[in-house]
C-alpha cells in the first residue's frame, strides 16, 4: 500500500532543543512508530533553518518523493515561512509543510529530559496527523490601492505623510484637532539641542498643508474602517467648522472680533485663552478657524454673529453640518500620539489645589514665546518671577499605583526645563529624580551641561508637596518633602514653583481606536507592534502600521524615525503593486448549506452574504479573513476552512493524544 | 504504582494572542506544567464545540481554550463568540457526566507569557485533583464520526 510519503525533521536548535529533548530518540521514534502513518524519512539535524538543513529537506523531496513535510523546531511565528519556502523551492507545495514547535512549546519550558522527549513525540505525532490533511494552496494575490491614510498629524504622522507624498503617492491625513502639529507645536524648545520647536515643525506642517499629494482633513475623525490590506474603505467624519474653507482666507479678523473668550484646555493646556472661533495657534495648518459650538454665543443664545459681520469674504456658515466622506485606501498608518497623565490622581502632589504647582505641558506653554505669558516664567498670578523652582521627575511613571513603565522622555524634558528656568529667571532649581535616564545621542552631554549650570539634583521619590509650613522660612512657600536617598536623610525644600513631569499615557480613546482599526494594544493601551525588535512599526493586522507615541513613549527623534519607517514599509508595498496573502479562507458547500443564515451575522467582516435566488449563503473570499468562526458555527457542517479544516484539527488532536500510535512504546509524561 | 496522576490537557490557542503568549513563556524560559499540548487555531472563534468533545472522548483529561482578551480579538469580536460557546459547553459537559471544571477559558495577550504559564500550571493541578476522566463517549450517546482519512494513494 502506498501512502502519503511524509518526511519528519527534528531540529536540535544547537542545544536549545537538544538540551531538553532527546532529538535522536524522537527522530527514531517517529521513523519507526509513525511509519504506519506514512512517515518515510525521519531525521534530526543541528539547525534545520540553516541552508544545509533546508537542503536536507529539498534533497529528500526529490530523492524520496516526499509528499508532506513536518519540521519540529521553533514557533511557526518564527520560521513557518522559511520552511514553506524551502519546500516550495524543493518542488513541494509550501502548504504541505507543517512546522510544529518543540522549542517554545517544549524544550524551553521544561527541564526534565524524559518529560521533554515524550512531549515532543506527542507534538510531532500531532503534526504528522495534521499534515496528512493539508491541502496544496496558492497564496492569494490582491492588488494594493496606492492611497494611504495617515491618522494623527503629530510629528510622527507628518513625517510619514511627507515621506509617502514625496515618493509620489497620495496620502489622506486625518487630524482630530483644528490644526496638525500635535504636541510638538506646544513646545518652546526641544531637547537636547534646544532648537525652537516651531522653527523646525512649522515648515513641515506647511509642506503637508500644501503638498499636491496630501489631502488633509483636520477637525475630523475616522468613524469606520472596513476591508483589508490593499483595499480598505474608510469613512471620515468632517466635523462642521462653521467656516466655508473655499471662501476663508485665514485672515484672522473673526478671531480678533469674537467677543467670547474661553479657556483653551487643549493647546494652551488650560493655561491660556482662545476665542469661540479659533485656530489653536497662529501658524495653524490648515489656516481655517473653527467655531467651538459649545461655547459660541450664537449657538448658545442665538445672537452675536460678530464673526459673520466682520468676515471680509463671507466665509462664516452657521448652518454647516458634519460631513461624511468615504475613501478607498490601501494602507493605514496610525500616529495618534499620547495624552498627559492627570496629575490630580496623585493628591499629595497638590496639583489643582496648590496654585503654583504646574504640569509639564503647562510649563511648556508658560515658557513658550508665543504662549499666554509671552514666554515669561511667572507664578499663576501672572507677574511674580519664581526665585526657586522644583521639578519632579517620574510623576505617574515608574509607579505601580499609576503606570509601571518609564515614560522615556521626562528626564530629558525635566533637564530641559531646569535649563530654561535658570537661563530665564536665574532661580534656584531642584530636580527630584529617581534615576537619571539619558540614553540617547547627546542626552548625557546635555545632563552634564545642566549639572554644570548649577541645578541641584536630589535623588528620591517625593512624598508630599504641601503649603503647610512647619519651619521658619517655609511660610508662603511650597514645601517638597522627600527622602534624599543618596545621603539617607529626610529633607524639606521650600520653593515658589513646582513642575510635575507627568507621564506620557496612551490616548484616552485607545480602546475605540484599536477596535476601529482592528489592532491590539497592551494592557496600558499602547498599540502593539508585530515584533518588538524586528518589526516595530507593523501590526498584526496586515496593512496597518503604527508610528510615534501611539506605540509607546518616545522622544521626537524616535517618533520621526518610526514615521519614516512606517512610510518606507507602505511605499515598499505600493511598489509591489500586489500583495500575497495567506490563503486561509472559509468557503460554503452550496449543496450542504440549508440556508439557515446562522453564519451571516457571525462574520465580523461581513464576508458572508445570502443569495436569495438559491437560498444559500456564500463567502466573499476577498473579505474573509479566515478566523473560522463561521466554520465552527454552521449546523450543517457546510462551511470549511483552508489550512485549519475540521479534519486537520481533529487529526492533530488525535495525533497529540497518540490515538493513532499502535506500537506502545510510549509512556505518557 | 505510587506515581502521581499526570493529566493530559489539550490547549486550543488562537494564532494572534494566546499562542504568542505561549511563545512568550517559552522565550522567557518560564517553566510550567508539561501536561498541556497545544493546537493552534486562527482565532478562538474557530473552536467548534465538537473539538472539545472529541478531545475528551480521545483521552484528554482537561481542555484549555485560550484567546485574546475581550476587545482584542484579531477578528474584532470573535472571542465573544468563543466565550458564549464556552459557557454552553460547560453546561453540556455537566449533562454528559464530565466535570465542567475540566474545561477552562483563558484570555492571554501576546505579552502575557507569565500569566499563560501560571494558568496552565494551575489548571493542571485542578485537573490532577479531579483525577483521570476515562470518559466513555458511547455511553453519552455520541455518534462516532469518521476521524481519519486513509492516507491518499500516491499517483503512480
Ligand atoms: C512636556 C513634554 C515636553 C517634551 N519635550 C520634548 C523635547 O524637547 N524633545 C523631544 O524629542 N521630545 C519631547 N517630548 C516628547 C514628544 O512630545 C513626543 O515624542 C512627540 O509628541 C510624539 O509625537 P507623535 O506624533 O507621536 O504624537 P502627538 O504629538 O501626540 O501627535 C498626535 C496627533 O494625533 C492626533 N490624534 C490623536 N488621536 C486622534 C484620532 N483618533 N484621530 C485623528 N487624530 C488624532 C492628535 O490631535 C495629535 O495631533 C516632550 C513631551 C512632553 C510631555
Ligand atoms: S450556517 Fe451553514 S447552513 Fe446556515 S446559512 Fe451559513 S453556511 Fe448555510
Ligand atoms: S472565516 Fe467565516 S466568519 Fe471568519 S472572516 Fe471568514 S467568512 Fe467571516
Ligand atoms: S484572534 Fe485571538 S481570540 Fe480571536
Amino acid at each position: 500500500m502506498s501512502k502519503e510519503r511524509i518526511g519528519v525533521y527534528i531540529c536540535h536548535c544547537g542545544s536549545n532543543i537538544a538540551g531538553t529533548v532527546d532529538v535522536v530518540e524522537v527522530a527514531r521514534w517517529a521513523g519507526e512508530t509513525l511509519k504506519e502513518r506514512g512517515v518515510v524519512v525521519s531525521r534530526d539535524y543541528k539547525f534545520m533553518c540553516s541552508s544545509l538543513g533546508q537542503e536536507l529537506i529539498q534533497k529528500d523531496i526529490k530523492e524520496q518523493g516526499l509528499t508532506r513535510v513536518v519540521v519540529a523546531a521553533c514557533s511557526p511565528h518564527l520560521h513557518e515561512q522559511t520552511f514553506r519556502n524551502a519546500c516550495k523551492e524543493g518542488g513541494l507545495n509550501p502548504y504541505l509543510c507543517e512546522l510544529v514547535s518543540i522549542r517554545e512549546q517544549c524544550s524551553w519550558i521544561h527541564s526534565d529530559k524524559a518529560v521533554g522527549t515524550e512531549k515532543a513525540k506527542a507534538i510531532v505525532s500531532g503534526g504528522v496527523e495534521k499534515v496528512i490533511w493539508n491541502e496544496p494552496l496558492e497564496p492569494l494575490r490582491v492588488p494594493i490601492n496606492p492611497v494611504t491614510l495617515v491618522v494623527g498629524g503629530g510629528i510622527a504622522g507628518i513625517q510619514a505623510a511627507l515621506e509617502i507624498a514625496n515618493s509620489g503617492y497620495p496620502v489622506i491625513m486625518v487630524e482630530r484637532e483644528p490644526s496638525i502639529g500635535g504636541h510638538m507645536a506646544q513646545f518652546d524648545k526641544t531637547f537636547p539641542t534646544l532648537d525652537c520647536a516651531a522653527c523646525i515643525l512649522t515648515p513641515r506642517m506647511v509642506e503637508v498643508g500644501s503638498h499636491p499629494n496630501v489631502k488633509l482633513f483636520s477637525y475630523a475623525e475616522v468613524t469606520n474602517v472596513s476591508g483589508y490590506v490593499g483595499n480598505f474603505q474608510v469613512t471620515i467624519k468632517q466635523k462642521a467648522r462653521s467656516v466655508n474653507t473655499e471662501l476663508c482666507t485665514g485672515c484672522g479678523i473673526c478671531q480678533e472680533k469674537c467677543p467670547k473668550k474661553v479657556v483653551d484646555p487643549v493647546f494652551e493646556a488650560g493655561l491660556g485663552y482662545r476665542k469661540a472661533i479659533y485656530t489653536p495657534f497662529p501658524q495653524a495648518v490648515p489656516k481655517y478657524p473653527v467655531i467651538d459650538r459649545e461655547n459660541c454665543t450664537y449657538f448658545l443664545k442665538g445672537t452675536c454673529r460678530a464673526c459673520e459681520k466682520f468676515c471680509p469674504t463671507g466665509a462664516i456658515d452657521f448652518t454647516q453640518q458634519d460631513e461624511y466622506f468615504t475613501f478607498d485606501v490601501g494602507q493605514i498608518i496610525i500616529a495618534t500620539g499620547w495624552d498627559l497623565f492627570d496629575a490630580r490622581r496623585i493628591p499629595q502632589y497638590g496639583y489643582g489645589r496648590l496654585a503654583n504647582v504646574f504640569t509639564s505641558l503647562e510649563f511648556e506653554r508658560l515658557s513658550n514665546a508665543a504662549g499666554p505669558t509671552g514666554g515669561k516664567i511667572v507664578l499663576r498670578d501672572g507677574v511674580t518671577v519664581p526665585k526657586s523652582v522644583a521639578i519632579i521627575h517620574c510623576v505617574g511613571s515608574r509607579d505601580r499605583n499609576y503606570n509601571p513603565y518609564c515614560s522615556a522622555i521626562c528626564c530629558m524634558q525635566s533637564l530641559k526645563f531646569a535649563h530654561i528656568v535658570r537661563e530665564r529667571t536665574g532661580a534656584e532649581v531642584y530636580n527630584f529624580y529617581l534615576e537619571m535616564r539619558t540614553p540617547a545621542k547627546g542626552y548625557e552631554e546635555f545632563y552634564q551641561r545642566v549639572l554644570e549650570e548649577g541645578t541641584h539634583f536630589i535623588r528620591g521619590k517625593v512624598a508630599e508637596i504641601t503649603d503647610a509650613a512647619r519651619y521658619p522660612g517655609e511660610e508662603g512657600k511650597i514645601i517638597i518633602q522627600v527622602e534624599n536617598t543618596l545621603i539617607g536623610k529626610q529633607m524639606r525644600v521650600p520653593v515658589d514653583m513646582v513642575i510635575l513631569s507627568a507621564a506620557l499615557e496612551p490616548r484616552r480613546d485607545f480602546k475605540e481606536v484599536a477596535r476601529l482599526f482592528g489592532i491590539s494594544c497592551s494592557e496600558e493601551g499602547w498599540l502593539i507592534e508585530r515584533h518588538p525588535k524586528l518589526d516595530p512599526v507593523a501590526t498584526m493586522t496586515e496593512g496597518i502600521y503604527i508610528a510615534g507615541c501611539a506605540q509607546g513613549p518616545k522622544d521626537i527623534p524616535a517618533s520621526v524615525a518610526q514615521g519614516a519607517a512606517a512610510a518606507a514599509r507602505v511605499v515598499g508595498k505600493i511598489q509591489q503593486k500586489e500583495i500575497l496573502m495567506e490563503p486561509i479562507r472559509a468557503s460554503i458547500d452550496q449543496d450542504k448549506c440549508s440556508g439557515c443564515r446562522i453564519c451571516n451575522n457571525l462574520c465580523p467582516f461581513n464576508a458572508i452574504s445570502f443569495i436569495e435566488e438559491r437560498m444559500v449563503s456564500e463567502v466573499n473570499p476577498a473579505l474573509c479573513q479566515g478566523c473560522g468562526t463561521c466554520v465552527a458555527a454552521c449546523p450543517a457542517g457546510a462551511i470549511s476552512g483552508t489550512v485549519f479544516s475540521d479534519q486537520a484539527i481533529l487529526a492533530q488532536l488525535d495525533g497529540l493524544l497518540l490515538k493513532n500510535v499502535k506500537v506502545l512504546d510510549f509512556t505518557p509524561a | 504504582m505510587s506515581e502521581r496522576f499526570e493529566p493530559v490537557i489539550i490547549g486550543f490557542t488562537c494564532n494572534w494572542c494566546s499562542y504568542r503568549a505561549a511563545d512568550m513563556a517559552g522565550m522567557g524560559r518560564i517553566q510550567y506544567a508539561p501536561n498541556v499540548r497545544l493546537i493552534r487555531l486562527m482565532c478562538s472563534g474557530r473552536l467548534d464545540p465538537t473539538f472539545v468533545i472529541k478531545a475528551f472522548a480521545g483521552g484528554a483529561d482537561g481542555v484549555l481554550v485560550s484567546g485574546c482578551h475581550p476587545g482584542d480579538c484579531h477578528y474584532i469580536e470573535q472571542n465573544y463568540k468563543a466565550m458564549r460557546r464556552f459557557y454552553l459547553l460547560r453546561k453540556l459537559l455537566a449533562q454528559m457526566g464530565i466535570e465542567p471544571a475540566r474545561l477552562k477559558l483563558l484570555w492571554a495577550s501576546a505579552a502575557e507569557g507569565q500569566l499563560f504559564a501560571e494558568e496552565v500550571t494551575k489548571f493542571t493541578e485542578e485537573v490532577r485533583a479531579l483525577g483521570p476522566l476515562n470518559w466513555n463517549p458511547e455511553a453519552a450517546l455520541l455518534s462516532e464520526q469518521v476521524l481519519y482519512r486513509q492516507p491518499a494513494e500516491v499517483a503512480a
